[in-house]
């Protein structure tokens, strides 16, 4: 703040808050960053965020692949691994894919369907706050030096006090309630927008499949994480009051946390992929110059797979005793989730079958993602099936199945998005030859890295093992594993190398770089403030690519003239009459509360009544100041 | 853009509900998942106690055990809940007509109810921790005071809420143009109610 | 595909004026008035004296479980279709709302019986 006096006296609490707010409206420095309710800026937030943990979770990998290039490894001690893996897997769960997605949900969401912010903009911040306080909490087990340790699913009891004493689990199961608590608001958030504030004429169908699958996935997100958060309680309450949950000795169950947690992890999964597959579904028709394929059987096995994937949880459990009766039936639940997913495949070649092909980096993604979801869904039917799966249970061709459907899929699609949306939102577009680099870069990494798990795994190798021996015929699948790891850092060092000399390019991207059919490419890149000048309304699904183009007797695409015309710039005090909602501090004040609950949990009661103070005043803030004035 | 919260906001969305209201009920459904998870520990491991504390008499190496439910007077205490969303019910009512005094009378009536209905769970739980039951001696202990623990907190919660509402209400900000928040006040608190309508009989009227 | 297909119309608006105290979104019907939430309340009372009846009849032990769910599930419609207004409000609040309480019921179900446990 510029001015901390007014005339000759100090200026008091609320005046101070109030500059603060004011300053932060004008959108300059970092006070506008920490107060800002604007999606866009949200989004950006998010996904600079994603991106630093991509490396900490990368770096994680790469230290895990070094130990493991050859038997008896000697870079990491066990104790190390357990953490490394842990995190490794924790980090590139909830504090990339997870947050990658929210950063396209809160760029994207509002553009898409017209709207000028999400129904809650505080709300959103607040989840984002949320999100960077859990994950910092989480990392700064590693400065106490007992990082968590058991698994990204820490299956009970081994993560009882009595095999994992100190605090690496109470880091591990504080931390996911306090990302947990950001995912559900940013879940509730988006479905309330998605509903209620859609642009005249947009109907649910012609809606983009974005869209849709932030709906279906938010869904997902509000019916899973009140389960897995009961269940951390669980698991709190064993470790910090002496309950008994899991206690065999008092007769608890260690089955009941795989239920738990699997009735979460199994929906989470799908919240996983869900995005990336709204990401293709838009991809694919820009840079085919094709309307999606078959929009309402895309649609509906998004919703199919939202309602079956609360059907198959148990697969993750086949070995632990459920019996036959069990066993079947989720067996074959789980092999006909595949049937939806296998209709968008089909969909999307489709899509791209006939198209007029713009081979671009975001479309080379696009179909590697394709290609990859592939592979890696067959190698889950192949888990489906219960003897199959008995094979495969806890050996490297389960990590190889994972790591292909949430890297080759998720995060390609997630690169997709970057290179396609980052000329809206910075108005520079990436570098072509750079992005061809890192895709192709990435895509050999990637395969060399994981299909060579898929023989190890076959051949007995199991996971979650820190070094292995000699002679049991896994040493070359290893090696070529962390060869494949490192090109994976190489393309990533293509990205960011992509990054800078992308914000060297003083050329401007425009509006609509692409030739791109909805509506976030109609206005300015990057957007203003307000996002449209005036609310379109909406004729058809792709409506903006029907008001650019018409089709001839031939079906081809004849240009609208000035149909491509876009919202021109206006100066920024021009748009008095649109009301925005205000900045605020208090999503962050009250976010600040939840890791100082967490760490006296662990350390000091008094911490604990110290960040219900703060979160208390943060919400009562929140709840009386106006949303906008 | 949303202007200050006005009757007219509902009215500027796509589906015509307020956008606070379909929180509301998106909120409320993922609280049966919650919910639903606590009870369902607590049906897990019923009967499976190592050692008493019991909820009903049991017999345990030959040792009769007095069972610790007072089933008279956890009836009054949800009798005093169910009696609590009546008054809230009515509260709303009034408020929507612009009777100022009677939402007063009834929001305060709620509060008091829902404080008088946390006193016994309070004097329950000294009860039985009296007799020997926590968080840690069985399974009876764990389940039973982690679920009526969460509720118990949820009704303080909405007794704050309802508090902070009064507080409003004195200073002359919740009148028939904010009917909305007691409106969502309401439909909380009535939702913990259910939650407890569900307990009562799962937990203390269905003894195997 | 018109504005007036939208719910959140003129005709809405319109519709919102004539009747502001109710502060009806489109598509809900009549609300109920204290009289007749005295009345739910004096029958909550009643099911709940019932109940505890029940409880105490050894005669009914027998068919104690089914009786005790019957009637709870009474209270729990009374209060979320009368006191809550589901009975009268957008349908979409009810899909959301009971598809929570099936998915629970649902999944907890199937997880209570491959425990071999189950309501009782």
């Amino acid at each position: 703040m510029a001015r901390l006096t007014m005339g000759q006296r100090a200026v008091t609490m609320v005046e101070a808050l109030r500059m603060a707010r004011e300053e932060g409206a004008t959108y300059r420095g970092i006070w506008s960053w920490i107060t800002t309710v604007d999606h866009k800026r949200i989004g950006v937030m998010y996904g600079v965020t994603a991106f630093a943990f991509f490396l900490v979770g990368g770096i994680e990998a790469l230290l895990l692949r070094l130990q493991l290039a050859t038997p008896n490894g000697g870079v990491l001690d066990a104790d190390t691994y357990n953490q490394l893996f842990t995190m490794h897997g924790t980090t590139m769960v909830f504090l990339v894919v997870m947050p990658l997605s929210a950063a396209f949900f809160n760029l994207l969401v509002p553009l898409m369907i017209g709207a000028r912010d999400v129904a809650f903009p505080r709300l959103n911040a607040f989840s984002y706050w949320v999100f960077l306080f859990g994950g910092l909490f989480m990392n700064a087990s590693f400065i106490a030096g007992e990082a968590p340790n058991a698994g990204w699913f820490g299956y009970a009891n081994l993560t009882s006090t009595t095999f994992s004493p100190g605090h690496a689990i109470d880091f591990w199961a504080l931390g996911l309630q306090i990302l947990g608590i950001a995912s559900m608001a940013s879940g509730f958030n988006f479905l309330v927008t998605i509903f209620n504030m859609r642009a005249p004429g947009m109907s649910l169908f012609r809606m983009p499949l974005f869209v849709w699958m932030t709906m279906v996935t938010s869904f997902l997100i509000i019916f899973a994480f009140p389960v897995i958060t009961v269940g951390l309680f669980e698991l709190l309450f064993d470790r910090l009051f002496e309950a008994n949950f899991f206690n065999p000795a008092e007769g608890g169950s260690p089955l009941l946390w795989q239920h738990m947690f699997w009735l979460f992890g199994h929906p989470e999964v799908y919240i996983l992929i869900l995005p990336a597959m709204g990401i293709v579904s838009e991809v694919l028709p820009t840079f085919s110059r094709k309307p999606l394929f078959g929009y309402p059987f895309v649609v509906f096995s998004g919703i199919a797979i939202g309602f079956m994937s609360w059907g198959v949880w148990a697969h993750h459990m086949y070995t632990t005793g459920l019996g036959t009766v069990a066993n079947s039936a989720f067996g074959i639940s789980t092999l006909l989730i595949a049937v939806p997913t296998g209709i968008k495949i089909f969909n999307w070649m489709a899509t791209l079958w006939g198209g007029s092909i713009n081979i671009k980096t975001p479309l080379l993604f696009a179909v590697g993602f394709i290609a990859m979801f592939v592979v890696g869904g067959l190698t889950g039917v192949t888990h489906s099936i219960v003897p199959s799966d008995y094979q495969q249970q806890d050996t490297y061709y389960v990590v190889a199945h994972f790591h292909q459907v949430l890297f080759g899929g998720s995060m390609f699609a997630l690169f997709a998005g970057i290179y396609y949306w980052y000329p809206k939102f910075t108005g520079r577009l990436l570098n072509e030859g750079w992005g061809q680099v890192n895709f192709w870069l990435m895509f050999i990494g990637f395969n060399l890295t994981f299909q060579p798990m898929m023989i190890s795994g076959l051949l007995g190798m199991p996971r979650r093992i820190y070094t292995y021996p000699d002679g049991m015929g896994w040493d070359v699948w290893n090696l070529t594993s962390t060869v494949g790891a490192f090109l994976i850092a190489a393309s990533v060092l293509a990205f960011i190398v992509n990054v800078i000399v992308s914000m060297r390019d003083k050329r401007p991207a425009g509006a609509d770089p692409w030739d791109g059919r909805t509506l976030e490419w109609t206005i300015p890149s990057p957007p203003p403030p307000y996002n449209f000048a005036e609310i379109p309304t909406v004729r058809a699904r792709d409506d903006f690519w029907h008001r650019k183009y018409r089709e001839d007797e031939s079906g081809r695409a004849i240009p609208v003239v000035a149909g491509a015309a876009v919202e021109e710039e206006h100066a920024a005090g021009e748009h008095h009459a649109i009301h925005m909602p205000s900045p605020s501090f208090f999503p962050l004040i009250a976010a600040l509360g939840l890791p100082m609950v967490a760490l006296g949990l662990m350390y000091d009661y008094a911490l604990v009544a110290a960040g219900a103070a703060v979160l208390v005043v943060g919400v009562y803030g929140w709840a009386l100041e106006p949303a906008s004035e | 853009m949303q202007h200050a919260p006005t009757a007219d906001a509902a009215l500027e969305t796509s589906t015509g509900l307020d956008n606070r209201k379909l929180l509301m009920w998106l909120f409320l459904a993922s609280e049966c998942l919650f919910f639903g998870s606590l009870i369902a520990a607590y049906l897990l491991y019923r009967n499976q106690s190592i050692g008493a504390p019991c909820p009903s008499d049991c017999v345990i190496d030959g040792v009769t055990h007095e069972g610790l439910f007072d089933i008279p007077f956890t009836s009054v205490s949800a009798f005093v809940l169910l009696m609590s969303s009546v008054s809230m019910v009515l509260a709303l009512a009034a408020i929507q007509r612009a009777d100022q005094r009677g939402m007063r009378v009834w929001l305060a009536t709620t509060a008091l109810l829902g404080m008088l209905f946390i006193s016994g769970q309070a004097f329950e739980f000294t009860e039985f921790h009296r007799e020997g039951l926590s968080l840690s001696s069985n399974l009876f202990g764990t389940t039973f005071f982690v679920l009526t623990g969460f509720h118990g907190a949820h009704v303080t919660v909405g007794v704050l809420i309802l508090l902070s509402l009064l507080v409003m209400a004195f200073r002359g900000r919740l009148n028939q143009a904010q009917s909305l928040h007691v409106e969502l006040a309401g439909l909380y608190w009535h939702f913990v109610d259910v939650v407890w309508i569900v307990i009562f009989t799962l937990v203390y009227l269905i003894q195997p | 595909m018109t504005l007036a297909d939208y719910r959140g119309t003129k005709e809405g608006r319109e519709e919102a004026v004539r009747h502001p105290p109710a502060a009806h979104a489109p598509g809900e019907r009549a609300h109920p008035g204290p009289v007749e939430y005295i009345k739910i309340g004096a029958a909550l009372f009643i099911v709940t004296m019932i109940e505890v009846a029940v409880y105490y009849i050894d005669a009914l032990d027998d068919v104690l479980v089914p009786i005790l769910l019957a009637l709870s599930a009474l209270k729990f419609s009374l209060v979320v279709m009368w006191f809550m207004h589901l009975r009268f409000d957008n349908r979409m609040f009810s899909t959301m709302f009971v598809g929570g309480l099936i998915l629970a019921g649902a999944v907890f179900v199937v997880v209570l019986a491959t425990f071999g446990a189950g309501l009782v």
